[in-house]
């Protein structure tokens, strides 16, 4: 069924702190790995060795610059399925392989009853469902659903291979219908957003924005001096500098 | 974005379909056509093909054409669906219509009023899947509905004043069917010229600052896109055409599609026999070219928020 389910108390979803995220493209490459095995498999590649690669991928890393000078900032932009509370993607398909989950919001696509028709890519203002031409169908990030519920994980790894993957902790996963939960205090204490509010999606996932930048750099207690002016003094070091600069 | 040619021939096929049969319905059963069989045959025929290969155009650019029949089950929420539903909802009365009229000679109110109401909701429900898409400004309009029914109307009327010349040469009523031609020409226009307007005087109220959220800071531009290549998202939602072209395409569609038809069925009122058929002949040809161009700009000229993300400054 396309048409809503009721507003699950439950909102999983993603918080993708800006302020931290360095544009490395690990959270990519570890959801295309992942992927390309999991529910949504095979994530098609076309030419992936060859001058014009090209392949569907469920998270894509932008780079953007934002404002002028001394005041601007460039951003690291990671972007996926934001898993909307009103997801048109859903409402617009028309045989029901399109649907979100009513226990946990989850967006998803059931990959046998999709004719391949393109619309629901269409309805999503985000980018985040793409065609494979080679399946035939529409594929889209799955909040790797086949991770967080995975018993046979350890617990700490049953969160999305993004997440899994982001080597400095820019990336949170969690409830955002629950106000306590973590990720919802993060949200709460660094004014987090969601993308394009005037189209009225409602995105459950939620982006940080970077902290405003610091005028000055604080002390790092490391020398200012080039390494080449210093010599060791005297004694033991200085005979070992003489051995080696012979 | 992308103009998919089968979707460009089924929209413009479909809609010029849908709107002969409720036509032939129409003057049927108002009594200004008479339900001679040869007429049936070819209006109605005529008809059922082009709203027939219409829609199975529309499979042509699905990834499983074998499912296509699961299209018909969401009709609650998705208006592709409903208008599948409706599509085929159409055949049921104007059918039965079109076996009255061929074999038993006479028409049925009821009958002909079922078929323009499910014929006006089907080219409607083709409309509002583009017009419902809110990512897509140019598209999410009040001008697409009426563009969508007026396109499809001005079609059906060149189409049936054409079939009427051909079949009825001494029909007494062919300034009936030719103004009827001409007004939905100049309508069909009208409408489009509007809509030109509305979309070179607009625009979304989605912006890369709204986009990423990061208009706090300042100005927000593309640095890096995530990938060297292409992609199925600029390739389907990024079509771009050069304004200069889109200009000169508009001036193709409104001039063959409809100026140029409209003048060429005035001047067939005026002459009789082949020569009138001629006329409304290529009047009908022009206003397909015409069409076709107007249906491929109205993909081509929409853009969608996903740009933003690429580059674009404006969706």
């Amino acid at each position: 069924m396309t048409a809503l389910p009721a507003a699950s108390p439950k909102k999983l979803g993603l918080v993708i702190d800006l302020d931290i995220c360095v544009g490395c493209h690990a959270c990519a490459v570890n959801c295309k790995e992942w992927n390309s095995g999991g529910h949504a498999a095979p994530l098609t590649d076309f030419d992936a060795y060859g001058a014009k690669p090209d392949g569907v991928w469920f998270n894509r890393i932008h780079t953007f610059e934002a404002g002028e000078g001394a005041a601007g900032r460039t951003v690291h932009f990671p972007k996926s399925c934001m898993h909307c509370e009103t997801p048109a993607c859903v409402t617009v398909c028309p045989t029901g392989a399109s649907f979100k989950r009513a226990a946990d919001g989850i967006v998803l696509v059931d990959e046998d009853k999709c004719i391949g028709c393109k619309l629901c890519s269409w309805a999503c203002p985000y980018g985040a469902r793409e065609f494979d031409s080679q399946e035939g169908v529409m594929k889209k990030c799955t909040l790797c659903i086949d991770r967080i519920y995975n018993e046979t994980l350890d617990e700490r790894d049953r969160v999305p291979a993004c997440v899994a993957a982001c080597p400095v902790g820019a990336r949170h996963f969690g409830d955002l219908g629950d106000e306590d939960s973590p990720v919802s205090q993060l949200v709460a204490e660094r004014g987090g957003y969601g993308l394009m509010p005037e189209l009225g999606y409602t995105p459950v996932n939620q982006y940080l924005p970077p902290r405003p930048s610091q005028a000055r750099a604080g002390c790092t207690g490391a020398t200012a001096l080039p390494v080449d002016d210093v010599t060791p003094a005297r004694g033991f070091l200085r005979w070992v500098d003489r051995l080696l600069s012979r | 974005m992308h103009p998919a040619y089968s979707v460009i021939f089924f929209t413009s096929a479909s809609g010029g379909g849908y709107l002969l049969l409720a036509l032939l319905a129409l003057f049927g059963a108002l009594g200004i056509l008479p339900t001679d069989p040869v007429l049936g045959v070819v209006g109605f025929g005529v008809g059922f093909v082009a709203v027939t290969a219409g829609l199975l155009a529309s499979t042509f650019h699905l990834g499983h054409p074998e499912r296509a029949w699961r299209a018909f089950s969401q009709w609650r929420s998705s208006w592709l669906s409903r208008e599948g539903v409706l599509s085929l909802a159409t055949f049921v009365p104007a059918g039965l219509l079109a076996i009255l009229w061929v074999f038993f000679g006479r028409t049925s109110m009821p009958l002909a009023i079922l078929t323009i109401l499910l014929a006006l909701a089907t080219v409607s429900a083709t409309a509002m899947i583009y017009a419902s898409l809110k990512p897509v400004q140019r598209w999410a309009n009040g001008y697409v509905l009426p563009n969508y029914l007026l396109l499809g109307l001005a079609s059906g009327a060149t189409w049936l004043a054409l079939i009427t010349a051909i079949v009825l040469p001494a029909f007494y009523a062919t300034i009936v069917l030719d103004w009827t031609a001409i007004i939905a020409l100049g309508l069909a226009a009208l409408g489009k010229v509007a809509y030109w307007r509305f979309i070179d005087r607009s625009r979304s109220a989605s912006t890369p600052e709204s986009a990423t959220g990061l208009g706090a800071i300042g100005k927000v531009r593309l640095f890096a896109a995530p990938h060297t290549e292409e992609n199925y998202l600029l390739k389907e939602m990024g079509y771009q055409v050069a304004r200069k072209h889109a200009l000169k395409l508009r001036l193709i569609a409104l001039a063959l599609g409809f100026t140029v038809p409209a003048i060429l069925v005035f001047l067939a009122m005026l002459v009789s026999g082949w020569a009138a058929v001629a006329l409304l002949a290529l009047a009908t040809i022009g206003n397909a070219i015409g069409t076709l161009t107007e249906r491929w700009l109205f993909f081509a000229e929409a853009r969608h928020t996903v740009t933003l993300y690429y580059g674009s400054e404006a969706a």
